[in-house]
């Protein structure tokens, strides 16, 4: 593995299953009385969000502090970013302190590989803008492998707003990587048009993908990220492309429902589709922090090569 | 230079002579669990207790054990160490656990097996079985039942197969060249 997590694409297939793996073992230690274990004990991890998120930093504070590393959370608002401090300074600034990795959250796409730039420490895409999301990708991969028991050949629908999705594109680049079969459905205005290039299908019919599907992924309806009008209305888009009970009821039996949260219910999903047992969204929570431990792990556990 | 120290025979006697000191200490291996150090130790811990079981007709309950969490050497390595499955699916307070391992070097797994038992209850005791003891102790250690004394120089490799991951059981000396 490489030093630093910005993109699915840096990753192998042997990695993937690598994190995979290591992450299995993690998830034991959730289970025990003690969750804790003393593996990054001494080392620093920053938490570097400057886009809100809840359960993301949560899931990396708690990963973090689960292995034993000191975690230090930094937010735009009520910090020094809020008085206008750039980037690079706020990094400078960590790398000072000796962060030794550094987890960041930006509305910037490529800001993690800027900031690889300026620091020595290990830096995590923990979600750039609209380009990748991917510790998300590899946590919905575990839940896919853990609850289907392979990733190769599976039949995988991502629905929805995939032209603003980060986790979309990790998504598909990781599924794509381990031999799924992926096809990206929406309204046209949401598919990106570079995405036949992805390796993927694109298809603009839900009911007709539906029936021979493996997992549907439901992604959120981003209305804070929409500058301009991409569909007609909340209701058209639901009717077209939310998943309905009625869809819901065409999936094959064993098939999964997830979705990367936070659900508007009513909009990309039905409320009970979204209580019902083939949804494993709370499950993608859980083994989203036996993840983000494999990752830290797996980044801080080794030797720097120039700190030889 | 490769030497065989131990062969299948020698590995099977000597576990069924380490399962017979455990009940000798413990008669009826009355509240004796044993946990294996992943990977190897954990297949030996499983033998053990089936002796332990064909010797007296008790179920002893086996468990592995996963150390790397705990290791003193995270960040020192190249690579971050591999990392295998803990399963103790028994509670671990009050027990007498015998931890299980392959080779007895530094001592330094054994520290670091201590310390991951400790975050999971509260043993009545611990012991070590060791199905080699090559010498060259770091730490204040001892095994309490050993399958062999193997005199090694520090740069040594010794190397244990067991059948099942490697096909055959045997311990392999390769002497630092």
């Amino acid at each position: 593995m490489n030093d630093h997590l910005l993109s699915m694409h840096d990753l192998t297939a042997a990695d993937v299953v690598r994190i995979l793996d290591t992450a299995e073992s993690f998830r034991e230690v959730g289970t025990r009385v003690i969750k804790k274990v003393p593996a990054l004990r001494g080392r620093t991890v920053v938490n570097l969000f400057l886009e809100n998120s809840t359960r993301t930093r949560i899931s990396f504070e708690l990963a973090a502090k689960r292995l034993s590393a000191d975690v230090i959370n930094f937010s735009a608002s009520g910090s020094s970013v809020a008085k206008g401090e750039s980037l690079k300074d706020t990094a400078l600034t960590l790398q000072a302190m000796g962060a030794d990795a550094i987890v960041i959250r930006h509305s910037s796409s490529g800001s993690p590989l800027q900031l690889t730039r300026w620091v020595d420490a290990h830096v995590l895409n923990a979600g750039d803008g609209t380009h990748e999301h991917p510790t998300q990708a590899l946590l919905d991969l575990y839940t896919m492998r853990e609850k289907l028991g392979h990733l190769e050949g599976l039949r995988v629908a991502i629905v929805g707003d995939v032209l603003h999705s980060r986790v979309a594109r990790s998504l598909s680049v990781g599924l794509v990587t381990m031999g799924a079969d992926v096809t990206l459905v929406g309204p046209p205005t949401l598919i990106p048009p570079d995405a036949p290039g992805w390796g993927v299908h694109v298809s603009y019919d839900i009911d007709g993908v539906i029936p021979k599907l493996d997992v549907v992924y439901v992604l959120r309806v981003q209305r804070e990220r929409q500058r301009l009008e991409y569909f007609p209305s909340v209701r058209e888009y639901a009717r077209l492309f939310g998943l309905s009970r009625r869809r819901a009821a065409m999936l094959p039996e064993h098939a999964l429902i997830m979705h990367p949260g936070p659900m508007n219910r009513g909009v990309e999903i039905d409320s009970d589709v979204a209580d019902q047992p083939a949804s494993v969204i709370e499950e993608q929570v859980t083994n989203g922090i036996a993840v983000r431990m494999a990752l830290l792990f797996l980044l801080l556990g080794g030797r720097r090569e120039d700190a030889a | 230079m490769t030497a065989a120290v131990m062969g299948a025979d020698d590995v099977r006697r000597a576990l069924t002579r380490i399962a017979h000191e455990i009940v000798e200490r413990a008669p009826r291996a009355e509240g004796v669990a044993l946990v294996g150090i992943a990977d190897r130790g954990d297949d030996l811990a499983r033998r053990l207790s089936a002796e332990i079981g064909r010797i007296e007709g008790v179920t002893v309950p086996v468990g592995a054990l996963d150390i790397t969490f705990y290791r003193d050497d995270i960040g020192m390595r190249a690579e971050a160490p591999e990392v295998h499955e803990t399963r103790i699916d028994f509670d671990l307070t009050g027990v007498i656990v015998v931890l299980v391992d392959d080779v007895l070097f530094t001592g330094r797994t054994i520290r670091a097996a201590m310390d991951a038992l400790f975050d999971l209850g509260r043993p009545r005791a611990i012991q070590l079985a060791v199905l080699v003891d090559r010498g060259h102790r770091e730490l204040p250690i001892r095994a309490d039942y050993v399958g062999k004394n193997v005199p090694t120089n520090p740069a040594d490799d010794v190397r244990v197969t067991v059948a099942e991951l490697d096909g055959e059981d045997a311990v392999l000396l390769e002497a630092a060249t």
